[in-house]
């Protein structure tokens, strides 16, 4: 997952790391499974290797990249992002160092068995408002999506 | 196979924090828009594992829910970011982003 | 030896799935099984395809190659493998190569899942109709990477309108399969279950074929989804992508030889995968016909006849060829040829007839017949019904499937939960 992680951002072609996004989210997939989670994993299939990432692929289409690959890859402010990113990355190591020991030494084995049940359950009962709010976000996504890319309103 | 590693919730927390690592460098040092959204995508990506790793550890169903709600969440804004990367590449034919700069003095 | 055969029946009387029982060997097995099932099953509806067209279209399809064309496909594999293996000069090189396999892994892996028989499967996911779903949009991505790589307008148009196409029917085919798996919760605890054995154990448990259950709705629920699962493979009369005659193939124009026959692969595969998704969901999966019309022992038995006649038959069939061959000395081989398929055939219709060989090969024909019964429709089709125009397909897809679809599922689910809306709007 690392390296897909690694190959998106240094890619010069969008479609080749169009492609190493997709092995990334697939990769993930099999990390959601391996945390016992297989209802999050099959949504993240249909939903991000399978939506958004044709979404994407049909963009980088549309948009001419002939010129942009012979362009310079990195912006004008590479510098200033490695240096926040080596800051966050210090951030991140020093949390983790100070905070592992609270983490118990085995891990958790969680019953598969009625995964998408649980799951169904929580999403109709407890979460039933951020549900419904989700939903209405699809509306308003589809329909600004729409609007912005429509020649003429 | 005691001498294994055993997988604990810290080495998906260090993964989720590596993937956000390389996301933010994505977002802040590339060119291209698209490359730019879809290291966004990689952000969104390592949250999600993070809330699925504690949801395992904690064992309540909460952050698989959380972690559904923000997958679809990604969604959305994948696809009005790519409306908004179309409509902007209509006008000026490039998707530098270096060449944002109308509002530049 | 002993331990061998005592291994064999140790498994073969256990209850799970090899993947529920973490058992890696036999699931391997019966990951080989399936590939090579598979496999012959294409070659076969290769064969069949173009015999069955040519007999729609009254002529006569392959003849020479074996006695009635028999050995055309391998005569087809074999063309394929040696063709001279062209890519074009500007073509993305990476991409190229990587997205027919994209487009065969996505088709191959959504049998993981399928379920064959009530412990047939090589493993049953919690997930399984989610997953086969899933899998099978990654199809999606490999033909925009297989259009875009080409490098040529006719594959990258091809490409973008057969995927356009696949988004939209999906969109269909997953309404129509909610409202199945909604009938699936009609049960005493009132929970339903997305995995493939435990729909088909739904269906035995309420007795009824979701096709027929609440009729029409799981008719229109099926129609929705069998007008969806052919779109959704690019199959006639939705193959506006592919049509020689209007896009010159659509997006594997530029590939040849191999890589031409693993998309091929590929799309037969996926027929089969989504006719078999079609079969559980609605058609009882591996359940005989009638399983509470003509319920009881002694209908089950007189059922389990039906493999062994059915080879038989074949056999029969092939010997009435075999007679009607001209006498001519150049048709000996061809003659032979066909008396001994024939032979094999009835060979395999006698063994089929052994009591302890029959009581187990039930589930897996039965599921075996009713896809195949699917895979004729496709073949019936094609022959069939003249090709939509896309701007016609995007409007059925959308305008019609979908509405059709949310007007099933909202009456499925009234119809279904009736006695507790019952329940609630008199008891308050």
């Amino acid at each position: 997952m690392l390296i897909g992680g690694i190959l998106v951002i240094t890619r010069r072609n969008p479609v080749h790391s169009a492609v190493a996004l997709i092995v990334t989210l697939l990769a993930q997939a099999s990390i959601y499974l391996m945390l016992y989670a297989p209802f999050v994993a099959g949504v993240q299939i249909i939903l991000y290797a399978g939506g958004i990432m044709v979404l994407f692929l049909f963009v980088i289409m549309l948009v001419s990249i002939d010129r942009s690959i012979r362009e310079r890859q990195f912006n004008s402010q590479w510098v200033v992002g490695i240096i926040a990113a080596t800051a966050l990355g210090g951030l991140f190591i020093a949390v983790y160092s100070k905070g592992k020991d609270i983490f118990p030494d085995r891990a958790f084995s969680v019953a598969e068995g009625d995964n998408t049940q649980k799951v169904a359950t929580m999403l109709y009962g407890q979460y039933m408002f951020a549900f419904e709010i989700a939903s209405l976000l699809l509306l308003v996504a589809i329909i600004g999506a729409v609007v912005m890319a429509k020649k003429r309103i | 196979m005691d001498t294994m590693l055993h997988i604990t919730t810290l080495h998906y927390l260090v993964l989720g924090a590596a993937l956000f690592l390389l996301g933010v460098i994505g977002v802040l040092t590339r060119r291209n828009v698209v490359i730019v959204l879809m290291s966004i995508e990689l952000i969104l990506n390592a949250v999600n594992l993070n809330l699925v790793a504690f949801s395992q550890l904690w064992g309540g169903l909460h952050g698989q829910v959380f972690a559904i709600f923000v997958i679809t969440d990604a969604a959305a804004e994948a696809a009005v970011g790519l409306g908004i990367l179309i409509a902007f590449f209509r006008n000026k034919e490039t998707v530098n982003i270096d060449e944002v700069n109308l509002l530049k003095w | 030896m002993g331990a061998i055969v005592q291994y064999i029946q140790s498994y073969l009387a256990s209850d799970k799935t090899p993947g529920a029982a973490g058992n890696m060997f036999w699931a391997f097995v019966y990951i080989m099984l399936v590939f090579v099932g598979l496999s012959v099953a294409v070659i076969a509806m290769n064969w069949l395809e173009r015999k069955i067209l040519a007999h729609m279209q009254v002529r006569l399809g392959p003849m020479r190659v074996g006695p009635h064309g028999l050995l055309q496909p391998i005569a087809d594999a074999l063309k394929l493998l040696l063709k001279e293996d062209i890519m074009p000069s500007e073509a993305d090189a990476l991409i190229f190569w990587i997205a027919p396999f994209v487009v065969v892994l996505a088709a191959f892996t959504v049998f993981v899942v399928v379920p064959f028989g009530p412990t047939h499967a090589i493993t049953d996911m919690n997930i399984g109709i989610l997953f086969m779903l899933g899998v099978s949009s990654l199809s999606v991505l490999g033909i925009v990477l297989a259009g875009w790589a080409s490098n040529s307008h006719y594959p990258l148009i091809g490409a973008l309108r057969s995927s356009a196409q696949m988004v939209s029917y999906e969109v269909a085919m997953g309404l129509a399969v909610v409202s199945a798996v909604l009938m699936t919760s009609l049960n005493a605890t009132g929970t339903g279950t997305l995995s493939m054995i435990g729909i088909v154990q739904a269906q035995q448990a309420q007795g009824v074929w979701f096709i027929f259950k609440f009729f029409p709705l799981g008719l229109i629920a099926f129609f929705i989804f069998a007008v969806a699962m052919v779109a959704e493979t690019n199959r006639a009369p939705f193959d506006l992508a592919e049509a020689e005659s209007e896009l010159t193939a659509g997006f594997h124009t530029e590939y040849s030889g191999f890589r031409w026959s693993l998309f091929f692969l590929a799309e037969y595969s996926a027929m089969i995968a989504v006719s078999s998704i079609a079969v559980t969901l609605w058609l009882g999966g591996w359940l005989r016909p009638f399983p509470n019309l003509l319920s009881g022992a002694t209908w089950d038995q007189a059922f389990s006849f039906f493999p062994g006649l059915s080879f038989l038959f074949l056999a029969a069939m092939c010997f009435y060829n075999t007679v009607r061959m001209p006498k001519h000395p150049l048709f000996r081989i061809q003659t032979i040829g066909l008396a001994g398929f024939g032979v094999v055939l009835a060979l395999i219709g006698l063994v089929l007839f052994i009591p302890a060989v029959r009581v187990r090969v039930q589930d897996i024909f039965w599921f075996s017949a009713k896809v195949a019964g699917f895979m004729y429709l496709y073949i019936w089709y094609r022959g069939t019904f003249p090709r939509y125009r896309f701007d016609q397909l995007m409007q059925m897809g959308w305008k019609v499937l979908l509405p059709m679809g949310l007007g099933v599922l909202i009456l499925t689910a009234t119809v279904g939960l009736w006695p507790l809306i019952q329940n609630s709007l008199w008891h308050p």
